[in-house]
């Protein structure tokens, strides 16, 4: 009898097969019909096929692979919580990484999946349809178990019960919301520069790489596997970003200011963005791995260089903010923690002085600036703070109309002084923390006089909670913003005399002792 | 001035195969340990084998296995049944 066996297929011609060969053109309807999005940015594409993902993943394969991360993550949570290991960490400060972590990044991961989930419906091309469906997927993996990880905390410690609530109301998280509010509102392209590139290539290997590193260091098993298993995914979230890119400049010159305008764009929104990630490596962590500062240089600004070089030869240029980031890193990590300390009413999460030794590692890792600036600053607030005076500021903060991160950092080339930019437009004023984020508001303004800024809408009173009556004689504006927020009392305040520390304590005695 | 290719993996028993394999296969690599992790540094360049990590683990491996402990790279990514290139020479 004969048999024809059939050869195993290679990886090239499997995704070819497993790909492009099962899509089609539309007959019935004009493809520009069915696929009206891609081009109303201005973006030319003359040959969809030219796109492959350099993965090769075909959906057989993803499948398989992302199972075997799942069976992995959650065979770790388990032994994590068998083993009690919420106390394993280094100290319980160290959990207020995590409420500010897990508390604003799961909706951002939601909004990641929805905006990939219609990228994969909007893009013509095959490859980058599989692609996008393969990414909303993983980003809606990385929701579900980060809020696994969050309820194993949740049973033990305060303020991680209202992530969900508090993401479109919280002053502090509506820096990353707006990120996304912005790129999910824009066209297929964008998007795909603003997350595939900003978000995943500059800002998740920060996040995710020495943070999460910084985490496995501080004994966090939990968030280790969790954040780690999401990274795995982001390798191919970069290529993809990246790819199209690529693509984009390859097709056709013309696109060359259109992404060279978003480029500029969101490395600056990713840049401000990370502010608050720099501040958990550096303040938050009790055991550091490296300085935001160094981990800026490896991963910002050696590995962005090496994408710029690279993309010079279609004409790009590296993106207008790079100086100023360079200048910045010395400064806004010290910035956000002053500006979280500062409010210690207005978090779900506690803050704190730094301990005598952590004040020196801050000064060797900052020489230029630490000393200088921020040193004297802190050991006034410790003086204050040991009389009986935590500082302690009431007041809503102003937001950047673009950004929407607090108007906190400084003049460039003058740290001792607050940059603040403004403009008009209708007969209105709005106001920004920068140059760069001026320059995006002018460039959309109708885009960007929607954006929604609670700590000034408090002040209009349209933040109240329900059955406020706003015309009351005795109506305070923003005098109720705690029950808006759904703030827990136990979880705000510093973190010296707050119930997670004294439970923490307590609980890991009981650990040691009979 | 070249830039480097990178790759980092979450440590463990399978990386610590692949991480020989690359290091055998790419004289001019650098191995940087850090908590849970593990990053190799190649200026230009950066290749892994799969006949390379075959021997080092003992069973056969497919590249693609590589999604499972991938926390980062840098470099354009080329894959096929037989090497898996970040490259920054193209
Ligand atoms: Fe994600
Ligand atoms: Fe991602
Ligand atoms: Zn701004």
């Amino acid at each position: 009898m004969d048999m024809k066996v059939a050869k195993k297929l290679g990886l090239k011609e499997r995704y070819t097969m497993m790909t492009r060969d099962l899509a089609w053109d539309t007959t019935f309807q004009p493809m520009d019909k069915v696929f009206p999005q891609v081009g109303y940015e201005g973006i030319k594409i003359h040959d969809w096929d030219k796109w492959e993902d350099p993965f090769r993943l075909t959906m057989d394969a993803y499948w398989k692979y992302q199972a075997e991360k799942e069976r992995k993550l959650y065979a770790i949570l388990d032994a994590f919580n068998q083993n009690n290991g919420h106390l394993s960490v280094t100290d319980a400060r160290y959990i207020n990484v995590l409420k500010l972590f897990l508390g604003s990044t799961p909706p951002l991961e939601l909004m990641a999946a929805r905006g990939f989930s219609m990228v994969a419906r909007q893009m013509v091309g095959a490859g980058p349809r599989v692609a996008c469906m393969m990414q909303s997927v993983d980003e809606y993996r990385h929701f579900q178990t980060q809020i696994h990880s969050i309820s194993n905390y949740n049973r033990f410690y305060n303020g991680l019960d209202e992530f969900a609530h508090q993401q479109s109301r919280m002053w502090y998280l509506s820096d990353g919301k707006s990120f996304f509010d912005d790129a999910i509102t824009a066209g297929p392209f964008e998007f795909m520069v603003a997350i595939g590139f900003a978000f995943e290539y500059v800002l998740t290997n920060i996040l995710f790489v020495p943070f999460i590193s910084g985490a496995a260091y501080n004994g966090d098993m939990a968030a280790m596997t969790v954040g780690f298993s999401a990274q795995s995914d982001e390798a191919r979230h970069m290529t993809l970003g990246l790819e199209c890119i690529k693509f984009m400049l390859e097709q056709d010159p013309d696109n060359l200011p259109i992404v060279q305008r978003w480029i500029d764009k969101w490395t600056w929104r990713g840049t401000r963005k990370l502010a608050s990630v720099g501040m958990m490596m550096d303040y938050m962590l009790p055991k550091r791995i490296m300085s935001f500062k160094e981990a800026w240089e490896i991963y910002f600004e050696q590995n962005g260089t090496a994408l710029f070089t690279d993309l010079a030869r279609y004409g790009i240029k590296v993106p207008k903010c790079f100086e100023q980031t360079i200048e910045e890193k010395e400064h806004i990590t010290h910035q956000s923690w002053i500006g979280f300390y500062m409010k210690p009413d207005a978090t779900p999460f506690h803050t704190w002085m730094p301990q005598p030794e952590e004040l020196d590692w801050l000064s060797e890792k900052y020489p230029n600036t630490f000393d200088k600036y921020y040193r004297p600053v802190y050991e006034y607030w410790i003086e204050q703070e040991k009389a009986g005076n935590r500082f302690n500021n009431k007041t809503q903060p102003m937001n950047c109309q673009v950004c929407v991160s607090t108007i906190k950092f400084n003049e460039p080339g003058d740290p001792m002084e607050m940059c603040f930019r403004e403009t008009e437009y209708k007969g209105e004023k709005f106001h920004f923390c920068s140059d760069h984020c001026k320059e995006i508001f002018e460039d959309e303004p109708e885009k960007y006089v929607q954006t929604f800024i609670s700590s000034h809408a408090a002040l209009q009173g349209k933040c109240e909670p329900e059955g406020t009556d706003v015309n009351a004689h005795d109506y305070r504006p923003g005098a109720r913003m705690h029950a808006y927020w759904r703030m827990d009392k136990r979880a705000s305040g510093d973190f010296n005399g707050s119930e997670d520390q004294k439970n923490f304590a307590k609980w890991r005695a009981q650990a040691t002792r009979n | 001035m070249t830039s480097n290719a990178f790759i980092a993996f979450q440590k463990n028993e399978e990386t610590r195969c692949i991480v020989e394999a690359i290091v055998e296969d790419n004289p001019a690599a650098v191995v940087v340990d850090q908590p849970a992790m593990v990053k190799v540094d190649v200026p230009g360049r950066l290749v892994i084998k799969r006949a390379t990590v075959e021997e080092k683990m003992g069973r056969d491996f497919d590249l693609q296995e590589l999604q499972l402990h991938l926390i980062t790279i840098s470099g354009h990514l080329d894959e096929s049944d037989d090497e898996f290139v970040l490259s920054w020479q193209r």
